[in-house]
């Protein structure tokens, strides 16, 4: 009896974790699978049970579809940049014989990450500013007027902008990770590849790449899950404007929910951006379970 | 790295460095810019955005605090330093319950913890706001405190649980000898022994809670609860035509965590690189 109580003192230690997890985390996960069923009214903020309405609606709007292709557009393109370009990066960086550089590199990419997304949003709304930012001065300095334009105030450049924007905030935090990830390579193997009269450019084929693979696959999860829950740099870029052009997953969530309240038809947009990174994650859970590349 | 001399290795070297070191620019110039823009006037940023200032006064900087930045920064600083306290211990007695003690349910309790890592914070905003809302503590410190300590308690607990599971039986053992409560020697030599680990999670969850904008703009709004993040977004509607003091605020923003960075670059690298790879 005195042992069974001990250990389940034990369970103090884990409690405030456990607690602080449930009640805020899991909880209102749950609610919100019942709120995705409610329509609330906005004027007496009474509810009523509408089954699967929210979720119709969504079907029918527009503006869901378009966001949920920003979030595709997104997650593409970072993966192209984020994930395989920080890749090749990482790798070219290897290159640099002096490892005082190649830290000093790695880092100086590295500093957008970690300035806040609004920080970084902010600045690139000012630099694709069409008065006072140098990008569009730049262009007219080199002969490519025709190029200037508003990039944030038309429909379709919104979206492209802000999503250049995220690689430059972003590109230098997965380099550094890819390049944990190739120094835990022995260096034998490269060693062994120099013997057999391998060229840097098979070397990263043959060599860097798959025995990377792994944080490969890790840093392609985290980069889509990530597209997928956008919201900072757009609210504070173009609040999902010109004509919701530029509205994702995230921040339709908020302004139907806290714009419109619209809290039932928020919830049911939660649930998607639910189904999409869960799914991503269990993913993750199932690749890193299935045991790591071996030496 | 074999050295490969010749003409084509020479020419693959340069381009590499101009490649790199045209990144480079392409990352520093836009952080530059924005410096230099605080020092400014508003005429001189109206006009060529290549010029320098003309004279370095910091009368934007005032500007921008006593225009509220001074608020936003005293309350990140709360903020970012109450939850990163709260994290770290509630996470690091996690850990130690999950990996030191012989807990009834130990799977499913580390599953539950854990498993909030896979959860993405937007997906439960509605029902938090709502709790929030009936719990009075909507707009409040304690909020941000609550949201940034649940959230972030997953990640932290994964790392230092990570660590404390690689730590040797014997040390428990030798402090069990020694006549040491579980309370003891956790204080005295578990946590001293996961140093690395929680320096690493400390760096990271400042980085976070200085950084985050979700919650912040969701649950604050009036003056004296809103963090930088979310100051710096009012202080651009507010003061729309006077970008320079915007400018400035962005700086007082990003210094901090750019100098914490280079402080921290290997603890902050190694919490990364784990945070991902396992």
């Amino acid at each position: 009896m005195r042992a069974i109580r001990q250990r389940a003192l034990g369970l103090a230690w884990v409690a405030p974790a456990l607690a602080l997890v449930v009640v805020f985390v899991y909880l209102p996960l749950v609610q919100n699978f019942e709120f995705s069923t409610l329509e609330w009214d906005i004027y007496s903020g009474s509810q009523e049970y509408v089954g699967l309405d929210n979720y119709r609606k969504l079907i029918d709007d527009p503006v869901f579809w378009s966001s949920m292709g920003n979030n595709v557009l997104y997650a593409v393109v970072s993966i192209a940049f984020q994930v395989f370009g920080a890749l090749l990066l990482a790798a070219l960086i290897e290159g640099v014989r002096s490892e005082r550089w190649q830290r000093g590199l790695r880092a100086i990419y590295f500093i957008p990450s970690a300035i806040s997304m609004t920080v970084a949003g902010l600045l690139f709304y000012f630099i694709y500013e069409p008065n006072l930012g140098p990008l569009n001065h730049l262009l007219k300095a080199v002969g490519l007027d025709s190029l200037a334009q508003a990039w944030l105030g038309q429909e379709s450049t919104a979206m492209p902008a802000i999503i250049a924007m995220s690689q430059w905030q972003g590109f230098g935090y997965s380099t550094l990770l890819f390049a944990v990830a190739i120094q835990r390579i022995p260096k034998e193997i490269y060693g062994a590849a120099a013997i057999d009269g391998t060229g840097p450019v098979r070397r990263f084929v043959h060599v860097t790449v798959p025995l990377v693979r792994e944080m490969t696959g890790l840093m392609m999860m985290v980069t889509v899950s990530g597209a997928f829950q956008v919201f900072n740099e757009v609210m504070v870029m173009t609040s999902g404007g010109p004509d919701n052009s530029s509205q994702v997953l995230g921040t339709w969530l908020y302004r139907n929910g806290f714009v419109r309240n619209d809290f039932g038809y928020a919830a049911a947009i939660a649930t998607v951006i639910f189904v999409i990174t869960m799914g991503i994650a269990v993913a993750q859970l199932w690749v890193t379970r299935r045991g790591r590349v071996e030496w | 790295m074999v050295s490969r001399p010749g003409f084509l290795g020479v020419i693959a070297r340069v381009f590499l460095w101009a490649f790199l070191l045209c990144l480079a620019v392409v990352v520093l110039y836009p952080l530059l810019w924005m410096v230099l823009n605080g020092f400014k006037t508003n005429t001189e940023l109206f006009g060529d955005p290549f010029a320098m200032p003309s004279s370095w006064s910091f009368e934007s900087y005032r500007k921008a605090w006593n225009r509220g930045v001074s608020g936003y920064l005293t309350t990140s600083v709360l903020v970012t330093l109450t939850s990163t306290l709260a994290t770290v211990f509630v996470s690091a007695w996690a850990a130690y319950g999950l990996t030191r003690v012989n807990i009834p349910l130990n799977r499913v309790v580390t599953m539950g913890i854990l498993g909030g890592l896979m959860l993405a914070p937007t997906v439960a905003l509605v029902p938090l706001v709502k709790m929030f809302q009936a719990m009075g503590l909507y707009n409040s410190f304690w909020a941000l405190l609550i949201l940034y300590t649940a959230f972030r308690v997953p990640f932290t607990t994964f790392l230092i649980r990570a660590y404390m599971i690689d730590l040797p039986r014997e040390v428990d053992e030798a402090a069990e000898m020694d006549g040491c409560g579980r309370w003891t020697a956790f204080w005295r030599i578990i946590l001293p022994m996961c140093k690395p680990i929680i320096t690493s999670t400390v760096l990271l969850h400042i980085l976070f809670a200085w950084n985050e904008y979700l919650f912040a703009m969701v649950f604050t709004s009036g003056e004296g609860v809103q963090t930088l993040p979310v100051g710096l977004t009012s202080l651009m509607s507010r003061h729309g035509t006077d970008f320079p003091v915007v400018f400035a605020g962005m700086v007082i923003a990003a210094l901090p965590v750019v100098l914490l960075f280079f402080l921290g670059q290997r603890y902050i690298v190694r919490g990364l690189a784990d945070g991902v790879g396992k």
